[in-house]
């Protein structure tokens, strides 16, 4: 999007704002807490590129959802938490506002209790707190398709399918090399416990934030000898770990990337040192797929596409937007068939998010067929059962290299469980009940 | 310590002093400016992120290598003399607060500017240096560093040398040595100002290229001045010479205390251990180690 039409778009947004900020009736509103500038721009433009996009086909090309036009304005967050809680507060005055998507842990986090008392939804895809899941702790909280734990299951298993089964993970060793920072940390504890539960040794590696030097960690990391490392990263951190990784002599196919770790801004710095370089993933990269064919003929052939770069269709921070965008616009359509085609209340388009069962055969009729699986939202279970892939970069882009994999939800669920009702106890939070989840502000 | 035991410890002491290297190249920037004028320029690393995304994208847009190279270098000075000229001579003679809240603000509209003009995207540098490393009696070494710590030298000797043999250089000399004394003999202190701010450009350009080589150029580039900071404190902030001894000595100490101390307190110590080194030398003696000493009477 080119300075003058962002300028244009702004003013809009806030002649809109000024004139009272109530939504029409036949509108939903999304206010977007995205960051266009700042280091972690690149990831925000994509994703929140793919997001409107997806907004824009379903308004050009269905009339909105069931006649509901979506709608939307966006506040500059520069990825920091001041500026994302301070959007929040601009933005909340606005009526009818479907879901909060901020793409960021740190931000996600300083508003759980604010839209917990506002009962609008907060959809955290692919990250946020692990313990969220538990919707019946955190009844507006999303952490849709993978939690961190579920990401950590996926990794492993990933690595046990490679080494011949879960029992080839005995005695194996496997290095960590996570930001420091809470999004880093946050699968220590889950780590540790899979190495015990199947037998590898695990080293975890903390990387100051932002990452631009690591030449020590990966000193360590030869001496440790691992047979493989797992990056947790975000930014920065990750080409220069493959870079030094490079530099150390350690090859590139034993790294596997977490679901932060996995874009081309990632793996194109690094240059050759990423050919070969494997990350995990909850949506596949390319436009191939019919929804995204559909995006460039209706709404970037059309001149109102989001990304100034048209070579980034179909990036993986574009294809995640995408895929965001069908989660939220499904939830209002679910929410709709209950209570009507309507502009909802949060509470309403809670309840649809906690019906969001996309069976693969439903994603195949919204043209996304394997950009991503399936989703199975319950009351309880905020995350969904989302499967993941892998991809490896061929150094001009990713292809996938492996089936859709399930996370050992059996194992997590405990886990997860422990650590939401502790918070309950602690916070002297109810426990929520599936009859309980069905009582909703109107 | 066994055989293995020591060679790793050679190997994390010279990947230190490699890296330390590329930290002095950020230093360098501030000490130019700071002997001549007192000014700490907080802008120095929104000038590395201008100056790589500046060559950068001139690559990209089918600009040959050595054009790019000349083009952006003179967009650095150009850059130099606009800030000399519209910032820091409308306010010579405040206090160094001020003139350090000017850089600091400086520093946010170069970035903005970069992004608005450049945009935002990540994009990857590749200068035909192999990143590839060499072993050596089973030591790896980095050929990319030692590549950068060569032009690093060579940056350093042509700084010295245009500051020992030229008439600007002279110039220069004599204004760090004493501004007054310089202008009651008819030195132009703007002149001078305005070519240190144009070699501070130029610095920050070599500095933007090696480490946009490294870390792929993108915003996160201005940040590399919380690496320069730490080696200023301990080389002191008016000497080049302190600044590569100060970057080499950050370098190998924070990677040794990385790599041995670390692990006894959870690890990612190295972003802060390094300003523990400088905070002891800030106690101890706090112009730096070879810092001109300020002797003030009354």
């Amino acid at each position: 999007m080119s300075f003058l039409k962002r300028i244009t778009i702004t003013a809009l947004a806030v002649a809109t704002l000024a004139a009272g900020g109530a939504a029409r009736a036949d509108e939903q509103y999304f206010p977007l807490q995205s960051y266009r500038v700042g280091p972690y721009a690149a990831g925000g433009t994509g994703f929140f590129g793919g997001f409107i996009d997806y907004m824009t086909l379903i308004n050009t090309r269905d009339g909105g959802v069931n006649g509901v036009k979506l709608v939307w304005d966006e506040c500059e967050t520069e990825y920091a938490v001041e500026k994302g809680v301070e959007c929040y507060q601009r933005q909340k005055s606005h009526a009818d506002t479907a879901a909060w998507n901020p793409l960021s842990v740190g931000i996600a986090y300083a508003m759980i209790d604010g839209v917990t008392a506002d009962k609008v939804p907060l959809i955290t895809v692919n990250h946020g707190r692990t313990d969220t899941t538990d919707g019946r702790v955190f009844p507006y909280v999303f952490p849709l398709l993978l939690n961190p734990y579920s990401e950590t299951s996926g990794i492993v298993n990933y690595i046990a399918s490679k080494e011949g089964g879960l029992e080839s993970l005995k005695g194996k060793k496997i290095v960590v090399l996570y930001h420091g920072s809470p999004y880093g940390k946050e699968t220590i504890p889950i780590y540790d416990l899979l190495a015990e539960k199947y037998g590898f040794t695990v080293v975890q590696i903390e990387v100051p934030h932002p990452g631009n030097e690591q030449g020590a960690q990966w000193l360590q990391i030869r001496r440790e000898a691992p047979d493989y490392v797992v990056l947790r990263g975000w930014g920065v951190m990750n080409p220069v770990a493959l870079t030094t990784a490079q530099r150390n002599g350690f090859p590139v196919d034993h790294i596997i990337g977490n679901v932060w770790s996995n874009s081309e801004e990632d793996a194109l710095p690094a240059g050759d040192a990423a050919i070969g370089y494997t990350a995990i993933t909850t949506q596949a990269s390319g436009n191939q797929y019919p929804v995204l064919q559909e995006i460039i003929k209706t709404v970037y052939d059309a001149g109102q596409g989001n990304l100034s770069d048209k070579s980034r269709i179909g990036s993986v921070y574009h294809n995640l937007g995408i895929v965001n965008g069908i989660l939220n616009v499904e939830a209002i359509r679910i929410a709709q068939a209950k209570f009507g085609n309507r502009t909802l209340t949060g509470d309403e388009v809670r309840w649809g998010f906690e019906h969001l069962q996309l069976s693969p055969e439903r994603v195949k009729e919204l043209g996304a067929e394997n950009l991503f699986h399936s989703i199975n939202v319950t009351y309880d279970n905020h995350e969904g059962e989302g499967y993941v892939t892998f991809q490896q970069w061929d150094g001009k882009k990713w292809n996938v290299v492996s089936d859709w994999i399930a996370p050992d939800w059996a194992l997590l669920r405990p886990i997860i469980t422990k650590s939401s009702e502790a918070y309950a106890a602690e916070k002297g939070l109810p426990i929520r009940t599936s009859e309980d989840a069905d009582k909703v502000t109107q | 310590m066994d055989w293995f035991g020591f060679l790793f410890l050679i190997e994390v002491t010279i990947g230190g002093l490699l890296s330390g290297v590329m930290y002095a190249l950020v230093a360098i920037g501030f000490v130019l400016i700071y002997k001549t004028s007192g000014v700490l320029n907080f802008a120095q690393g929104a000038m590395v992120l201008f100056a790589a995304l500046t060559f950068v994208s001139l690559v990209e847009a089918g600009v040959p290598f050595v054009l790019a190279l000349l083009i952006s270098a003179a967009i650095m000075v150009a850059l130099g003399f606009a800030i000399e000229r519209t910032v820091l001579r409308p306010l010579a003679n405040r206090s160094p607060m001020t003139l350090f809240m000017a850089t600091l603000g400086l520093s946010y509209i170069i970035e903005g500017a970069a992004q608005i003009i450049w945009g935002t995207e990540v994009h990857r540098l590749d200068l035909g240096i192999s990143n590839a490393p060499f072993q050596v009696a089973g030591v790896f070494i980095s050929t990319f560093d030692l590549v950068a710590a060569a032009i690093a030298g060579v940056l350093v000797a042509g700084l010295t040398a245009f500051f020992r043999w030229t008439r600007t250089g002279l110039a220069f000399r004599a204004v760090a040595d004493d501004q007054f004394a310089a202008l009651a003999v008819g030195l132009r202190l703007d002149r001078t100002w305005a070519t240190v701010w144009a070699a501070a450009g130029i610095v920050a350009l070599v500095a933007g290229l090696l480490w946009g080589a490294r870390l792929g150029v993108q915003f996160s580039l201005s940040l590399i001045v919380l690496k320069a900071l730490p080696v200023l404190v301990l080389g002191g902030f008016d000497s080049v010479l302190g600044a590569i001894v100060a970057g080499l000595a950050i370098g190998a100490t924070e990677k040794l205390a990385e790599v041995y101390l670390g692990p006894f307190v959870g690890g990612g110590i190295e972003g802060w251990f390094a300003y523990v080194v400088a905070l002891l030398v800030l106690l101890i003696r706090p112009s730096g180690l070879f810092g001109q000493k300020l002797v003030e009477r009354f």
